[in-house]
């Protein structure tokens, strides 16, 4: 059972992340990687910036591992997030999970990345072709749960 | 009290710098600080009056009662992945 979190500036390998996960006690390897396409909106993109609130995010970041290997009972997690800029087809978000049995791989692979779409505290910048760029509107961020309004 | 406004991308953009020192009365909530900044110029004023917040790296509400030294981040819609 382990979790490895981060978030980086330099770019992310696949390997980055196998590399953390996995004992012979595994049978199944689920890996997903997030990358920049070229078309969104109906515009070209030739890459992205992404930017965070780099303390909250590591600790987002690790708190939603920590619930995928919650939801799997054993097993591991890594997921790592670009900072930075990422060109097209690079890839900004990486996650690989561990499991005895693919089902569970499957489901906390899948579990990390919505969970990371709703609640990570990171911006994309998208810049254009034409040399032109834009905040790209995403998801709100979640209510607070009620714990955390009690500080 | 004395708390510390931070923003990132969109809202930077429009307030020019990425953290604003606030004085606020004791017993200010995380919305009068909102208010404070959102008064303080015009293209402030297009930051949301009801942003997503976190205080002291969690996600807090509006409501939330701020203390001497918080940290009060304004989010915009949040686009990992």
């Amino acid at each position: 059972m382990s979790v490895h979190t981060w978030l980086t500036d330099t770019p992310l390998e696949v390997a980055d992340v196998l590399a953390r996960v996995g004992t012979h006690e595994d049978g199944a390897v689920a890996l997903f990687l997030g990358t920049v396409r070229r078309s969104n909106a109906g515009r070209d993109v030739v890459g992205m910036r992404y930017d965070a609130y780099l303390p909250m995010a590591e600790r987002v970041l690790a708190a939603i591992a920590a619930e995928a290997l919650e939801r799997m009972g054993e097993g591991s997690v890594a997921a790592a997030h670009r900072v930075g800029e990422v060109p097209l087809g690079g890839a900004s978000v990486a996650i690989a999970v561990a499991s005895p049995h693919r089902a569970e791989a499957f489901d906390a692979c899948r579990y990390v990345i919505e969970e990371i779409k709703v609640r990570l505290p990171v911006w994309k910048l998208e810049r254009y072709t034409d040399g032109t760029e834009a905040w790209l509107g995403g998801a709100p961020p979640p209510a607070p749960e009620p714990a955390e309004t009690a500080s | 009290m004395r708390v510390n406004i931070l923003l990132f991308a969109h809202y930077r953009e429009l307030a020019g710098t990425d953290a604003v020192a606030l004085e606020l009365p004791d017993g200010a909530t995380a919305a009068d600080a909102v208010a404070r900044l959102r008064a303080a110029g015009a293209t402030l004023a297009r930051i949301p009056a009801a942003p997503a917040l976190a205080v002291n790296e969690a996600y807090a509400s509006l409501e939330t009662a701020l203390a001497d030294g918080d940290e009060v981040a304004l989010l915009p819609p949040v686009a990992g992945g």
